[in-house]
C-alpha cells in the first residue's frame, strides 16, 4: 500500500525523489480521511516551496485540507489532470494522482522524512487513538 | 462531587453495526455517529435515484400527554398544532420569548391528548427542560429519547422497499402523515417525513429491534440500489433541498421571518411564546433574510465564510458545500433584505480568495412529483 521508495510526512504527504526531481502527493490515509475529493488547488509552475509550508489545498465534500511541502524547491510541473478529475486522489493517491513535481530538492531533506515502515507505524498509532 | 473530566459520546443502538460496516464516525452533537460508509457522493446519489437508509436514532423524542397537552404544545411552538388531525405531523419552531429558535421540530399528533415531538439530538435535554419550565397547564412531559430508535428510509425506491415489510397502508399515507403498524414484525410509528427532499419514511420503534430492522431493510433493498447513508449525505441532501439546520440557518438569534419560515408561524392561533416579538418584527420589517446562492467559479464556500455585497461584509455563510446531485457549489447565507433578490451578485471570502456567487431561488433542488 505505501511504496517503499517513497518518503512520508506527519501531515500525510508523500514524496518520491528521482533524478533530482521530487514528485509529491497525498497518502491513501489522507484521501480516506478526507472522503470524496471534489477540488484541488495547486501552485503555479515556477513557484518556490518551503518545506513545512502550505502549497495548496485539497477539498472534499465535507472539508478543506492544506497540503504542506515535504521539501523545499521550485515547482517544475503540476498534474493538470486533477483539475478535471480530482477524484483520482481517492482512487490512485500514490500513482496517477501525484500533485506536483519539484526541482532543486535537497536529497538529505527527503531522507530525513519517514520511510514506509515508520509511516505505517505512525498511522497505526493515529488509528488506535481514534478508536480509543 | 467532581465533574466528569472527559465527555463520553452517546451511542445509538446501531453503533457497533456502523463500526462493522466500516463507517467513518464523528462527534455530532455529543453522539458518536456515522458520517459516511462508502462516500458522501455515492450515498447522496443513491438517495436521490434509489434509496438511502439513515440511522437517526440520535434525534430526540419528547412526549406531551394529557388533557392539557395541546395547550402546552401551542404555548411553546409557533405553528398551529390545533390544525392537526390524529396521525398528522407538522414542522414547527420551539420559540424563545424573543421569537427566536430554541429548536426546530416536528410535532406529531397521535391523539388529542398525546403529541410526540421530534427534536434535534444536541438540543433534546435543553428542549425538555424548556418545555417543562413553561408547562403551567399541567400536561405530562417526558424526555422519551431513550425509548426510541429512529431509521429514515428515503428516496424514490423507499416505498417499494418498505412495502415488502408491512401490511400498514403506507402507499396511501400522505406526506406529513403517519401510521402505526408492524414493519418486519416490529411495532413502529411509520411517518411519511424526511430531511432529504425525497419521498420516504421515518420509523420510530423500540431500540432493541434496531439491528434486525436495519439489517433486513438493507438486505432487501440492496438489489434496488439502497445504501446505508451517513450524516454527511444527510447534510448535503437537506442543503440541496434548502432545509434549515439548527445551529446553522437558525438558532436563538434568528426568527421565522428572517429564515423565510413564515409559513410555520401562525400568530392568529392565539398567544404563544415569542408571538409579540414576532409580530413586532413583522410590523417593523426584517433587516436580513436567508438566501440561497450558487458559486459562479470553482471555489467552494464553507460555513462561516464572510459574505460581501458591494465590498461590504453583510453576513456569513450558514451552510456551504458542493451539491453532489446538482453538481454545483451552493450555500445559504443571511444578507440585507434590500440585496436578497435572485440574480444579485455577491462575493464570498474563501480563505483569502474572493469567490463570486449569485443569489438563486430556493429550493436548489425539488423532486419531480
Amino acid at each position: 500500500m505505501y511504496p517503499n521508495d517513497y518518503r512520508y510526512t506527519k501531515e500525510h504527504e508523500w514524496v518520491r525523489l528521482e533524478a533530482g526531481t521530487a514528485t509529491i502527493g497525498v497518502t491513501d490515509y489522507a484521501q480516506h480521511a478526507l472522503g470524496d475529493v471534489v477540488y484541488v488547488e495547486l501552485p503555479k509552475v515556477g513557484a518556490k516551496l518551503t518545506a513545512g509550508k502550505s502549497f495548496g489545498t485539497v477539498e472534499s465534500v465535507k472539508a478543506v485540507s492544506e497540503i504542506y511541502a515535504p521539501v523545499s524547491g521550485e515547482v517544475a510541473e503540476i498534474n493538470a489532470s486533477l483539475v478535471g478529475a480530482p477524484e483520482l486522489i481517492n482512487t490512485d493517491p500514490h500513482g496517477q494522482a501525484w500533485l506536483i513535481k519539484v526541482k532543486g530538492a535537497n536529497p538529505s531533506e527527503v531522507a530525513s522524512l519517514m520511510d514506509s515502515a515508520a509511516y505505517q507505524a505512525y498511522i497505526a498509532e493515529k488509528e488506535k487513538e481514534a478508536s480509543a | 462531587m467532581t465533574a466528569p473530566t472527559t465527555t463520553q459520546l452517546r451511542k445509538t443502538a446501531l453503533h457497533s453495526v456502523h463500526r462493522r460496516l466500516g463507517a467513518k464516525m464523528v462527534d455530532f452533537g455529543g453522539w458518536d455517529m456515522p458520517v459516511e460508509y462508502t462516500g458522501i457522493i455515492r450515498e447522496h446519489l443513491a438517495t436521490r435515484t434509489a434509496a438511502g437508509l439513515f440511522d437517526v436514532s440520535h434525534m430526540g423524542e419528547i412526549e406531551v400527554r394529557g388533557p392539557h397537552a395541546l395547550e402546552l404544545v401551542q404555548h411553546v411552538t409557533s405553528n398551529n398544532a390545533a390544525n392537526l388531525r390524529d396521525r398528522q405531523a407538522q414542522y414547527s419552531g420551539l420559540m424563545t420569548p424573543a421569537g427566536t429558535f430554541v429548536d426546530d421540530l416536528l410535532v406529531h399528533r397521535v391523539s388529542d391528548t398525546y403529541y410526540l415531538l421530534c427534536v434535534n439530538a444536541s438540543n433534546q435535554d435543553k428542549d425538555f427542560e424548556y418545555i417543562r419550565e413553561h408547562n403551567r397547564f399541567g400536561a405530562e412531559v417526558e424526555n422519551a429519547g431513550p425509548r426510541y430508535s429512529q431509521l429514515a428510509l428515503q428516496g424514490p425506491k423507499a416505498l417499494g422497499i418498505l412495502q415488502c415489510f408491512t401490511r400498514a397502508p403506507i402507499a396511501a399515507l400522505k406526506y406529513y402523515h403517519f401510521a402505526f403498524g408492524e414493519v418486519d414484525g416490529v411495532a413502529c410509528m411509520i411517518a411519511r417525513t424526511g430531511y432529504t427532499g425525497e419521498d420516504g419514511f421515518e420509523l420510530y420503534f423500540s431500540p432493541e429491534h434496531s439491528e434486525k430492522l436495519w439489517n433486513d431493510l438493507l438486505e432487501a433493498g440492496r438489489g434496488e440500489g439502497l445504501l446505508p447513508c451517513g450524516l454527511g449525505a444527510r447534510n448535503t441532501l437537506r442543503l440541496e433541498s434548502s432545509m434549515c439546520l439548527y445551529g446553522h440557518e437558525i438558532d436563538d438569534t434568528t426568527t421565522v421571518w428572517e429564515a423565510q419560515l413564515g409559513w410555520i408561524c401562525k400568530p392568529n392561533k392565539g398567544d404563544f411564546l415569542g408571538r409579540d416579538a414576532l409580530l413586532a418584527q413583522k410590523q417593523a420589517g426584517v433587516k436580513r433574510l436567508l438566501v440561497g446562492f450558487e458559486m459562479q467559479d470553482r471555489l467552494i464556500a464553507r460555513d462561516g465564510c464572510a459574505v460581501c455585497i458591494g465590498g461590504r461584509e453583510s453576513g456569513r455563510v450558514t451552510s456551504g458545500s458542493p451539491a453532489p446531485f446538482l453538481k454545483k457549489n451552493i450555500g445559504m447565507a443571511y444578507g440585507p433584505v434590500e440585496s436578497s433578490a435572485a440574480g444579485t451578485e455577491i462575493q464570498i471570502a474563501i480563505r483569502g480568495n474572493e469567490g463570486r456567487a449569485k443569489i438563486v431561488p430556493t429550493p436548489f433542488y425539488r423532486r419531480a412529483k
